[in-house]
């Protein structure tokens, strides 16, 4: 099989010609298995940088709830007296951690750009000392970057001493650039055992 | 490079007998006959589990199985059904077939393809070998995940996962090595005059697949590693509490899971236009039409996966695109549905047992396709996600649309592969068993869906009870008529009626010019194509 020696830019025309047919349709072989087995690293590479790109789609978009983890900026936009807005808490304790858990009051109603403090109460019902780590999540997804968090427990891992009960204050607001559509939000705090494993 | 080939040659003059012809054989026929007998008995391995299943689903409450064990069995049925008996049958029948269609004398490159097969077996013990483990006390078992492999539980998971894990890596290494050598047998080995647009549509899906294997098999290969780095060496790719997401992982599965089902059925779609065309004794209808849908459809497949998780949590704008793209995957399919209804149409038709299996294949793929539109629907599958339903779709387009094909593919090569034509009377009796029982499987587990039964749970409510009965009593005489099959196919292989070159009145192709068996090396003289 004579093919067209263009594609050989590695060796010279001449040198090519010189091949049998046989060792020519080898040497076409190994260049199209080279191809192949560059896309075979491509798409692995592709896989691997799925995990960033995820998280960076995730911020974007607000899909899975993900808030913003740092202090937000406090707005300078007026509140919005004109809507009312409903914010529910709701907490989950993950297997491993021996906590209770809950917000002191489980819903609460404000405008938006309205700053409020919430009261969440932790208590440790073991006898060792307890790292945990919250992480919250919005529902629904595409109102989870208008909750602003000033002040919240969920920046920093949090210790409890044996049986030791605190309050961990979360102040926020919600920015009034909210869609127009969403009048309920929940805000679910789920406290992790903390892996970095400090104590 | 040259020379290792020279040598090869050589070896052939007198190559080994006995088990080591088997073991170091380059010849694309004998490996070919190595994944299908591999693929077969996998395929009892993997229907053995899921009769187990059927027994302890027979009547409401737990009989026989504790449900530790019943998960287990459903995620290694499904491992061993996807990787080690459809995509090893799939590739078997490259093997056989893509040298003989295009008229090459051996695949491109035949120790890589060895290779590719002696990865099989290992993987296949590595699935299995946790239930042997247990019963001598060590790991709590295979994987109880289910073949998805989803965190947190996968996490949590005993041993069984790392086996499991690594069995994917194997089978993964072992499908890419396959699909590089299609791709280089199909593009460099190709006979004089046989342009692309001439090849068989079976090499022309197998092209397609290949291609998504590259694609996506790395993706999964990335995220089962992500999943044993969390597990063992202290990463946060899948938990929450360290910054990572368990939802990403349904992402990464998917992009790879979804692209899965073509690559699982457009090898058969290759199939099925070249029986018709045979039996129906006239030129196949669309063949350009079939090879535009083929690509249409591998490129659509990479670009729909979160309609396998709707309900994990997604803005409404991406349900809706990821529904619509899903749904537009039914206008290529519905272009093949006409194409091969239109080469039917007016033929002068029989129905011998391929063609028995090709007809009642397109018309079982067809519910399959149809009720793949139901779960399509983000509305309706809030309803019907991760109940009977899904479990019946997916069996109809994975067993009928999958094995059926297979099968049909079997019976319709079978008298070229081993010289003897097969016993017409069992073939058919294998057709109406195996249709008739899949049939009476699977209905029930339509309606058991759509009354709420959930999928994976080893008891259920009490109403469930008469469908569950009838499920499970055709679900074992499904499975015990596959032996038919197999009797049918050892006696072939033995001796029996002496199969012309042509076999089939009305066969077009290469593989059909060379005698039957066709001998060791295929076409010793290069063949032209006008």
């Amino acid at each position: 099989m004579v093919c067209s020696v263009n594609i050989y830019n590695m060796a010279s025309i001449n040198e090519i010609k010189a091949l049998t047919a046989k060792e020519q349709l080898d040497l076409k072989n190994k260049l199209l298995v080279r191809k192949i087995l560059w896309m075979l690293l491509g798409s692995l590479l592709f896989a691997f940088a799925l995990v960033p790109l995820y998280d960076v789609l995730c911020s974007l978009t607000g899909l899975n709830g993900k808030t913003n983890n740092s202090t937000a900026v406090l707005s300078k936009a007026k509140v919005d007296n004109t809507r009312w807005l409903n914010v529910q808490f709701t907490t989950n304790v993950m297997p491993g951690l021996g906590w209770n858990f809950y917000p002191k009051q489980t819903s609460i109603r404000l405008h938006p750009g309205q700053i409020e403090t919430v009261i969440f109460i932790a208590k440790n019902t073991t006898n060792e000392v307890v790292v945990g780590r919250a992480v919250p999540s919005v529902t629904p997804g595409i109102a989870a970057a208008n909750l602003k968090k000033i002040e919240c427990f969920c920046f920093v891992n949090q210790s409890l001493k044996p049986g030791e009960e605190k309050e961990m204050p979360l102040r926020f607001f919600v920015s009034p650039e909210l869609p127009k559509d969403v009048s309920d939000m929940t805000l679910s705090y789920a406290f992790f055992p903390s892996v970095d494993g400090a104590k | 490079m040259s020379t290792t080939t020279t040598a090869h040659h050589e070896e052939h003059a007198e190559h080994p007998t006995g088990i080591m012809r088997w073991l170091t054989t380059t010849n694309h026929k004998d490996i070919g006959t190595m994944y299908l007998t591999f693929a077969l008995i996998m395929f009892f391995v993997g229907g053995a589990m899921i009769l187990a299943i059927r027994a302890e689903l027979f009547q409401p409450g737990l009989q026989l199985l504790n449900p530790e064990f019943f998960n287990q069995l459903i995620g290694v049925h499904a491992l061993i059904m996807i990787f080690a008996a459809l995509m090893p049958a799939a590739t078997g029948f490259a093997n056989w077939m893509i040298p003989l269609q295009i008229g090459a004398p051996d695949m491109a490159l035949p120790r890589l393809n060895n290779w590719g097969f002696w990865l099989l077996p290992p993987s296949a013990i590595l699935l299995t070998l946790p239930f042997t483990l247990a019963m001598f006390g060590i790991g709590d078992g295979a994987l109880a995940t289910g073949w998805t492999f989803y965190p947190p539980l996968s996490i949590q998971g005993g041993i069984g996962v790392d086996f499991a894990i690594f069995a994917v890596h194997l089978l993964g290494i072992s499908s890419v090595l396959g699909s590089i050598n299609i791709i280089v047998t199909l593009f460099n080995m190709r006979a004089p005059g046989m342009t692309l647009m001439k090849m068989s549509l079976f090499c022309w899906g197998w092209l397609i697949t290949a291609f998504l294997l590259v694609a996506t098999i790395p993706v999964l290969a990335g995220a089962v590693t992500m999943l044993l780095t969390d597990r063992h060496f202290g990463t946060h790719f899948f938990d929450a509490a360290g910054g990572g997401d368990p939802v990403m992982f349904q992402h990464l599965f998917w992009f790879f899971g979804h692209p899965e089902v073509y690559i699982l059925l457009l090898p058969v779609w290759g199939f099925i236009p070249q029986i018709l065309e045979t039996f129906s004794r006239k030129p196949m209808y669309g063949y350009k039409a079939q090879v535009y849908s083929f690509w249409a459809i591998g490129a659509l497949s990479v670009v729909v996966w979160a309609h396998h998780f709707f309900t994990s949590g997604m803005p409404v704008p991406a349900l809706l695109y990821f529904m619509y793209s899903t749904m537009a995957i039914s206008l290529p399919l519905a272009v093949m549905f006409f194409c091969w209804i239109k080469t039917m149409w007016k033929g002068s038709m029989s129905f011998e047992t391929p063609m028995l299996f090709t007809v009642g294949w397109i018309i079982l793929f067809g519910i399959g396709g149809l009720t793949g539109l139901v779960l399509a629907d983000v509305a309706a599958d809030a309803q019907y996600h991760n109940s009977y339903f899904v479990v019946a779709h997916f069996h109809y387009t994975l067993f009928a649309g999958g094995i059926m094909g297979i099968m049909a593919g079997t019976y319709f090569w079978l008298p070229k592969m081993t010289g003897h034509m097969y016993n017409e009377k069992l073939g058919k009796l294998h057709f109406w068993l195996t249709a008739i029982s899949f049939n009476l499987t699977f209905i029930p587990q339509f309606f058991l869906g759509l009354a709420g039964m959930p999928r994976r749970i080893p008891d259920y409510a009490l109403q469930f009870a008469e469908f569950n009965m009838i499920s499970s009593i055709a679900a074992f005489v499904l499975g015990l008529s596959q032996l038919i099959f197999v009797y049918n196919i050892v006696s072939c292989v033995k001796g029996g009626k002496k199969a012309t070159d042509r076999v089939w009145e009305g066969a077009h192709g290469l593989e059909w010019t060379l005698p039957s068996p066709p001998p060791y090396h295929s076409f010793s003289e290069q063949p032209t194509v006008k």
